[in-house]
């Protein structure tokens, strides 16, 4: 029996760069920063710069629906809502021809609710127990924003959440096509989201050294790959995929972004925060997403790397590549985009993703920022101005790894 | 306050809560019934209503107040003068 076949047919954000896809793909393209001083919520901190997401939620959403969310959950929201939108399986649903039992969710966060769970944490403080909100455990749970998405679209298949740090937004993708693949549901939106620009995390973050302490002009100190880098920026944002069997969006006649071809999910076992620096575990990832993928590595024309800024984790993610495509790695086209949207934690996989379909479809790599000098321990060709991808069949390779060792690949690949 | 002052305080928490217009909360109206506030509405409802009254609701009483004439004569009876 052939393997069912997972295809990408909407897509949503709201990132640092613009509150939707197209102002986030133009930004991305153009090699705009979303990095900027966060003012007076961030005095006092070791670090004061951020890169929040571009539009409140807030203006966009229903002022009771938002009141109900959580800041990562209404980030969610948006995003899911534009991918759904954009998928057109909003019509098919209002036309009452969308099986909701078929329907499932993939959205991660990787630190969750922390703003209501550190304001309710003030109010009990300061006014006592009976002024906690009563829905602030509904609104602060890892699965609120997926389970969000699942009631405001009727989704109910299953509604997981994949938590794995930075990498969570990719597994979520992964996750999403697996549910497809085995079978269990037509369609699935998968994604992630991050709201965590509040003074705790960024103490925190600061103070395992993994925030950048550069104290130069904002935008450029998310450097990739740069022999300046010194730690990643803080971002927020979601990134949402709509998911789908390709005989479901055949059926329907939908627009096909691209394929996802294949995932490939590791830990590493070696430390619950610094990668392995010979990037044994990521490789790992790598090499089965691409052997579940069935392509040749001079299939692969772009890589959107994980590429955080730090001084570690960017090393070892040339030699992962290296090490699993050989010279084929000399040969393809790599974009660090978090030089632009600063480092989105649990959304990131998932806005990188829309990044890599986005650019498989468009045939053009988005640039990286800031790459003065490159790390020559870093051997990739390193985009730094946006750069045709070849036409035909081509495969991409979205990268991410997180906090416990988590590293999650997927391919997405070109649908003629 | 007046009674009328007080469904009119009530009737702008129950707006930001439920975003319910606040003319349609009336003395008559069922808080589930006619004006759709799920059960954890109403404790966020309650627990504002207490901190702008200066009243104390017990979570006995809450299943009591069905009506918004139940919880304005609620509060009218229990507010400290």
């Amino acid at each position: 029996m052939s393997r069912t076949r997972v295809v990408v047919t909407g897509l949503g954000t709201t990132s640092p760069l613009g509150g939707d896809v197209a102002s986030t793909w133009e930004g991305l393209l153009a090699g705009r920063s979303g990095v900027r001083p966060l003012g007076d919520m961030a005095e006092g901190l070791p670090v004061t710069i951020g890169a929040p997401a571009a539009v409140d939620p807030t203006e966009v959403l229903d002022r009771v629906v938002a009141r109900r969310l959580d800041r990562s959950s209404q980030l969610a929201l948006v995003a899911a809502l534009e991918a759904w939108a954009d998928s057109g399986l909003d019509t098919v649903k209002d036309a009452g021809e969308l099986d909701g039992d078929r329907f499932g969710v993939a959205f991660a966060s990787g630190i969750g609710g922390v703003h209501t769970l550190l304001s309710n944490h003030e109010v009990l403080l300061e006014k006592g127990p009976r002024r906690v909100s009563p829905i602030s455990v509904p609104m602060l749970m890892a699965n609120a924003p997926a389970a969000t998405i699942s009631l405001k679209l009727g989704a109910r298949g299953p509604v997981n959440t994949p938590v794995s740090a930075c990498a969570s937004g990719n597994e979520a993708v992964s996750l999403a096509a697996d549910q497809i693949r085995l079978g269990r549901v037509d369609v699935a939106i998968a994604g992630g989201t991050e709201a965590a620009i509040h003074p705790l995390p960024i103490a925190a973050f600061a103070n395992m050294m993994a925030l950048s302490k550069n104290d130069g002009d904002p935008t450029t100190v998310s450097r990739p790959f740069d022999t300046g880098r010194d730690g990643f920026v803080l971002g927020e944002g979601a990134g949402a995929l709509v998911l789908e069997s390709l005989e479901h969006a055949q059926a329907r006649g939908a627009r096909i972004y691209a394929e996802v071809l294949g995932t490939g999910i590791t830990a590493d076992a070696h430390d619950i925060a610094q990668p392995d620096p010979a990037g044994r575990g990521g490789a790992r990832a790598i090499r089965l997403a691409v052997q579940d993928a069935g392509v040749a590595p001079s299939d692969i024309a772009h890589v959107n790397a994980h590429a955080t800024s730090t001084p570690q984790g960017d090393v070892a993610e040339s030699l992962m590549l290296h090490a699993v495509l050989g010279s084929a790695a000399n040969d393809l086209v790599v974009s660090a985009t978090k030089s632009m949207t600063g480092h989105l934690l649990g959304g990131a996989g998932a806005l990188e993703a829309v990044a890599t379909v986005l650019a498989i479809k468009n045939r053009t790599a988005p640039p990286t920022i800031n790459l003065d000098e490159q790390d020559p321990r870093v051997e990739l060709d390193v985009a730094t101005k946006p750069r045709d991808l070849p036409l035909g069949d081509i495969a991409a390779i979205n990268n991410s790894f997180g906090f416990g060792g988590a590293n999650v690949a997927v391919v997405f690949g070109s649908v003629s | 306050m007046s009674t009328e002052e007080i469904r009119a305080a009530l009737a702008e928490i129950v707006n930001e809560v439920a975003g319910i217009p606040a003319e349609n909360v009336q003395l008559d109206k069922s808080f589930s019934d006619d004006l759709d506030v799920d059960s954890l509405s109403m404790v966020e409802v309650v627990v504002e209503a207490e901190e702008k009254f200066g009243v104390t609701i017990p979570d006995d009483e809450v299943k009591n107040l069905k009506t918004v004439g139940d919880a304005v004569s609620y509060i009218e009876r229990n507010r400290a003068a």
